[in-house]
This record gives C-alpha cells, sequence and structure tokens, in this order.
C-alpha cells in the first residue's frame, strides 16, 4: 500500500456501480449519505466519473452485459484504486449462483480488496467496512515507512 | 352490471369452433383453451369488445409440447380469462398479436428469446435481455437447456 | 450518422457505463426512443424451478429490493390459488400491513430522487431522513429495514408482537406533520407547476394501449386498482379511497403518489387497531397439481405472478412480471417530442424499478451534440433554476 493511496483515503470519492443487482445494496449505499448516516461528514461524495474516484464500490451479481462493462470500468480507473465488493451478490453471487446468467462470481473479473456481506449490509455496516479499509491502509503504510 | 355467466355464454358460442376446452376453476379464474390459428381473433374480441387489459403471457415447456397462456383481466367482473394455445415442441410458431395492442411487444420478444418460440408478424422480433455473445438456438427456459459455458463457476469451493 | 445512448436511472449517477454516455440530438428535441434492456436479468424463473416452494419465497424477495414484499405477496397468492385456499385472518391483516408500509416506504424513495433530477437536493435529503423514520417501523415490525422475510405460502412466518403496536402506531402519527409540510411545499409549488405541468402527457387512449398500470396509469384517468378490482388481504375490510387524476402529465403523477401515501396511513392505522386474534399459518403440506395466478398491487402497479405444480414440491413453472414492464414501453408516447431537459423527470416519473424489468438505455439519432447521463441531470436542474430566475423567485 503506497503513501500514495493513504493520502488519497483521506477523503475518498466513491463510485458505484450494479452489476445486475436488486438495487438494495444500491438504496442502502444511497442511504450513507442522507442525514441519519451522512458518509459526507468523512469526507466521501459520489464522484460523477471513474477517472475521479479512489474507491470502487460494487453491487450486483455478475450478469453477463454488465461484467465486461466493469471490466473496462477497471481499467479505465485510474490506480492506486480500492475495489469494495458490498452485498452477498458482489462477494460470491449469493442465491444466484446456479442462474444461466450469472457465469462467475466477482473476483475473478477483477480483484477485490474489500468484502462486505450481508444481504443487504446495513448502512452501519457498510461505514464500518470502508473505516476497516482505510484503518488497515493506514497501518500498512506506518509499516513500510 | 354485465353478468359474468352471460359474458362467457357469449364468448363459447361465437367461438365454439375454436375453443378445445372450457375450465371454469373459480369464480375469479378461468381457463380456455383454443386453436393457435384463431388466437388473433379471440384476442381481439377480450381486448376490444370485453375492454380487458392484457396482463403478460407465459410461455411453458411442457414436455411433449409447448404452450403459450395469455392472461387477461376483466376489472369490472373481478375475472381473470387465461387462454392457452398448445404448439409444436420443433417448430413453435404462432401469429403476434402487436397489431392488436402495443402491449404485447416485449413479452413476446422475451418468449422468443428464452424459449425459443417465432411470432409471425412482429415488428422487431430480436433479443431483448440476453447478451449478444449469447449463443444462437440455446433457450434457457426448455427444460432441456444445458450449461454451455465452461467457464462459468458453479460450486462454493466450500 | 452516430447514435448515443444515454443510462437514465433511479439510482443515477449510480450504474453508470463509460461507452454509452453520448446523446446526441438535434437542437432540444428528443426524435426517438429505442429502450435497451437485460443488465439485470438474473434468470429469476430458472432459479425457482430449482428450489422448492416454500424457498422459492426467499429467491423471489430479492428480485427488487425497493418493492421486496410485492413479489412474495403475488407469488404466495398464486400459490394458494392452485387449491385455492384462503389464509386466516391474521395473516391477511398482517400482510396488508407491510405491503402498504412497503408502499410509503417507496413513494418517498421516488419522491426524494424526483427532487434530485429536478435540483430540489434540500427535498431529496428530507424525504430520506423522513424514510428511515419508516425504516424503523418495518424493522420494529419484522425485524429487517429491507427484506422482510414476513411470507410463506399459507400465511405469514412470524406474528407481530402486540407490545409493538403503541409504538408503531405513535411513529406513523409522527411522520403526517411532515407528510403535510412536503405536500404542502410541492403541490402549491408555483416553481414545480411551470416545470411539471403540461410534459410527458400520457393520453387515456396509450394508457390502455400499453396496457400501462400503477400510479402511471391511474394518473391519465384509468381507474384500475387491483386492491380495489380484486380484493384480497385486508383490502375490503378498511376504508380507503382509490386516487385517481385525469390529466396524465408528470405533475399528476406526483400528485397520485403522495396522496396514495396517507391512503397507506390510514389503512395501516385501521389494521393495527383492528388485528383479529388468531392463527397465522395454514401449514399448507403438499401443492396438488394445477396452475395458479396471483396479483397485487406494487407501488408500481401490479405485480403478476403464474405458478404451475405438477404435483412434487418444486413449481414446474414461474412466470413473473412486475409493473415497470408494462410501464416501461409507454416512454415511447410520452418523451418523444419533449426537450432532453425534461427526458430525465418524464423518465422518472414512470417510477421504473430497473431490477425488476432490467437496466434501460436511451437511444437518441440525430444530431450533432454530446452529452452524457450526468449532463442530462444537470440541464434539468438548469431548466428549474432558468424558470426560478424568471418567476423573480432568486
Amino acid at each position: 500500500m503506497s503513501i500514495r493511496l493513504n493520502a488519497l483515503l483521506k477523503s475518498p470519492w466513491v463510485f458505484h456501480v450494479s452489476t445486475g443487482s436488486c438495487n438494495n445494496c444500491d438504496i442502502e449505499v444511497l442511504d450513507c449519505l442522507t442525514p441519519r448516516f451522512d458518509i459526507e461528514r468523512f469526507g466521501m461524495v459520489l464522484a460523477p466519473s471513474i477517472k475521479h474516484a479512489d474507491v470502487l464500490l460494487v453491487t450486483g451479481s455478475g450478469n453477463r452485459k454488465s461484467m465486461e462493462r466493469v471490466k473496462k470500468l477497471y481499467e479505465q480507473a485510474p490506480k492506486p484504486i480500492v475495489v469494495v465488493a458490498i452485498g452477498e451478490c458482489a462477494c460470491s453471487r449469493g442465491i444466484f449462483i446456479h442462474s444461466y446468467n450469472c457465469p462467475v462470481p466477482l473476483d475473478k473479473v477483477i480483484p477485490v480488496d474489500v468484502y462486505i456481506p450481508g444481504c443487504p449490509p446495513k448502512p452501519e455496516a457498510i461505514i464500518a467496512g470502508v473505516v476497516k479499509l482505510i484503518q488497515k491502509v493506514k497501518e500498512k503504510t506506518k509499516n513500510n515507512a | 352490471m354485465p353478468d359474468r355467466n352471460e359474458i362467457l355464454n357469449e364468448l363459447k358460442n361465437r367461438y365454439k369452433d375454436e375453443i378445445v376446452s372450457f375450465y371454469d376453476k373459480s369464480p375469479r379464474r378461468v381457463y380456455i383453451e383454443i386453436k393457435s390459428e384463431s388466437i388473433v381473433n379471440i384476442a381481439s374480441y377480450i381486448f376490444k369488445e370485453l375492454k380487458a387489459r392484457f396482463n403478460v403471457a407465459s410461455a411453458v415447456d411442457a414436455r411433449s409440447h409447448i404452450e403459450i397462456l395469455y392472461h387477461f383481466t376483466l376489472e369490472y367482473l373481478d375475472l381473470l380469462i387465461s387462454l392457452r394455445v398448445k404448439l409444436d415442441r420443433e417448430n413453435p410458431t404462432i401469429k403476434s398479436l402487436t397489431s392488436v395492442f402495443k402491449g404485447s411487444n416485449w413479452i413476446e420478444r422475451e418468449m422468443y428469446e428464452l424459449m425459443g418460440i417465432n411470432f409471425e408478424g412482429h415488428p422487431n422480433l430480436k433479443r431483448l435481455l440476453l447478451s449478444d455473445k449469447w449463443p444462437e438456438g440455446v433457450y434457457p427456459l426448455r427444460c432441456d437447456y444445458k450449461e454451455w459455458d465452461n467457464n462459468a463457476i458453479r460450486d462454493r469451493g466450500v | 450518422m452516430a447514435l448515443s445512448r444515454v443510462p437514465i436511472g433511479p439510482y443515477h449517477p449510480l450504474q453508470e457505463e463509460p461507452e454509452y454516455f453520448n446523446l446526441i440530438t438535434d437542437g432540444e428535441k428528443v426524435l426517438d426512443i429505442e429502450v435497451n434492456v437485460g443488465y439485470n436479468h438474473r434468470g429469476i424463473e430458472k432459479l425457482s424451478e430449482r428450489k422448492s416452494f416454500d424457498q422459492a419465497t426467499f429467491v423471489i424477495e430479492r428480485i427488487c429490493g425497493i418493492c421486496s414484499t410485492s413479489h412474495p405477496f403475488a407469488y404466495t397468492r398464486a400459490v394458494e390459488d392452485v387449491f385455492p385456499v384462503e389464509v386466516p385472518e391474521r395473516a391477511k391483516y398482517i400482510r396488508t400491513v407491510i405491503a402498504e408500509g412497503e408502499r410509503i416506504h417507496s413513494h418517498l424513495l421516488w419522491l426524494g430522487l424526483a427532487g434530485h433530477f429536478l435540483g430540489y437536493n434540500t427535498l431529496y435529503m428530507w424525504v430520506w431522513k423522513l424514510r428511515e423514520e419508516i425504516l424503523d417501523v418495518m424493522e420494529i415490525l419484522s425485524g429487517n429495514r429491507n427484506n422482510y422475510a414476513m411470507f410463506k405460502p399459507g400465511g405469514i412466518r412470524r406474528d407481530i408482537n402486540p407490545d409493538d403496536i403503541p409504538l408503531v402506531l405513535k411513529k406513523i402519527d409522527s411522520i403526517v406533520p411532515t407528510l403535510d409540510r412536503l405536500r404542502k411545499a410541492i403541490i402549491d409549488d408555483p416553481v414545480l407547476h411551470k416545470r411539471l405541468k403540461g410534459i410527458g402527457i400520457l393520453t387515456k387512449e396509450d394508457a390502455l394501449d400499453y396496457c400501462a398500470v400503477g400510479p402511471t396509469a391511474r394518473a391519465s384517468g384509468v381507474e384500475k386498482d387491483v386492491r380495489k378490482d380484486d380484493p384480497y388481504g385486508a383490502y375490503d375490510r378498511v376504508d380507503w379511497d382509490m386516487i385517481v387524476t385525469y390529466k396524465g402529465d408528470v405533475f399528476e403523477k406526483v400528485v397520485v403518489r403522495v396522496l396514495e401515501m396517507y391512503e397507506s396511513i390510514k389503512i395501516i392505522k385501521q389494521c393495527l387497531k383492528n388485528l383479529p386474534p388468531g392463527e397465522i399459518d395454514l401449514k399448507l403440506k403438499d401443492i396438488p397439481p394445477g396452475e395458479g395466478i396471483g396479483t397485487h398491487e406494487a407501488p408500481r402497479g401490479e405485480t403478476f405472478h403464474y405458478v404451475r405444480s405438477d404435483g412434487t414440491n418444486r413449481p414446474a413453472r414461474h412466470k413473473v412480471r412486475a409493473p415497470t414492464y408494462m410501464n416501461l414501453p409507454t416512454c415511447e408516447a410520452t418523451v418523444i417530442g419533449e426537450s432532453i431537459a425534461d427526458a430525465t423527470i418524464i423518465l422518472a416519473s414512470i417510477d421504473p424499478c430497473y431490477c425488476c424489468t432490467e437496466r434501460l438505455t436511451v437511444f437518441s439519432p440525430e444530431g450533432n451534440k454530446l452529452y452524457n447521463g450526468n449532463d442530462l441531470i444537470k440541464l434539468s436542474q438548469q431548466k428549474t433554476d432558468k424558470i426560478k430566475k424568471e418567476m423573480g423567485l432568486k
């Protein structure tokens, strides 16, 4: 983990993409922005485009059409970028493991750094996951320095 | 207030040559099996004269043949009429209902790509849901569908 | 001639894909629309065939996160229709309470997003804060904010604790004043009148031809509501009104949804006050061979499920039709001819639930300027600003 990543994670800009989800996880992510949970106080804002993002949030169970898009998105994202898989579907496709339209789990397509399980994970769980990630990056940077 | 039995008897008499069977299951559900050639006439009558609303059409793979059920709701009678047509499994073909009402456009495209039914007269019969990489001739909802993708991972690794 | 596509969705800008971000227009008018779906297709109908009737309920709940009760409700009605059999009274009332709670939270969600598209970000934040109160109510009743898992064929899975009911009623009463303020802010706002009245009109003939359902159709004068036409649950045992308006433009669609929330609150209060005692589950063992059809009035319209059973413990065929499936094609009739600044709000007014239907991309051929999805929303917000300046409010 580089010093650059540590600096970027002081106020991470988050880009969200859904690869074919039931939208529960997407709504819980949006809920994090609303007054009750309010992640904007940590400096987290939704980025309008992937080129501005430090964190890529992925939800959804890996639809064939969407997986091609996610791969291209990851290639277009400026590195270093942290990928967070939110929800059971993004971690392993969950109950859609036998579906004909969901062939592979997300971590076979792009490298994933943080897994937040749950169906859907509560906003508290999402915030806890992202905070753990930031702490881990800080520790690693301290150990490397 | 139109009477339920009057309307059903009128339907039975008008199309008695085309109705194969008539199953009055319960006060709110009626299942009528008709010949596949007469779908446009009967659906037209139910939609335009009886002022029904088209709900959806469901295609079923009943091993020996393929069935399509067209569901119509008559709100003023609290009645749901389902028209059943049976099609040959090797080459299922039927006329499209897009000339009668626009609400059948998408569902016919979906039945075409997932079950392999050909709709004659549909203005835009191409894929709706599946990706372009999906192979031709493989219909997921059929009972003999087999996994064609060798790269698919289907076990959880535990 | 280059084609360009703009993804438009309720979670904009959350469902974005780089190469589909081009909208080419000729001046300001939208000339043609083509709907391209398929990004959310998960093959649920095929999945139901490998699960038993009880297990399928859990898969079906996850068809959509916002209308997470509507699909199990329609599915359990379909399975009970195979016999046909009636569930116990207490189960009917509790099912109705959960379904109406979901309707309130779904309409509030949509209202917030509509506010965001128009540039009223304050409305967006306020409404979603109010929505948290309803989610608290649902958590008290069922244990979870979204996937309630209360339904099973034959009744419901868990009972409501009678000690919770006074707290729930108090919480519901506490949102009514805020809802009143919102209603006055929306319905009496002159800027919203100028912005939303007269655009995206869906005529009654078109609504009937496309077989549109739900508030989209009820705003155009089509007086159809599954809760009144085919009574189930406790809807025929409580007192409530169907909301219908006649002009069919985007403003009327907003009005229908805001007023429906009041009716839902009425229904919930009556159901909780008159909850009958008794069994909650019929304990169905074997489903006989046959067919069943179940419908439910989801927040977006009529959900339709068809189940065929062949006597085993798995469905032989399960067909799901979500309300947005019938409402999305109406965008051909409502968006063509309108300006692109209005395109987002018109498409959002059908309240599309893409996960129920699959995602939407919109094509607009002919023209020489390039926009992307965020630009469309900015255009919509800029139009509101322009109107405010004209009216001297800025």
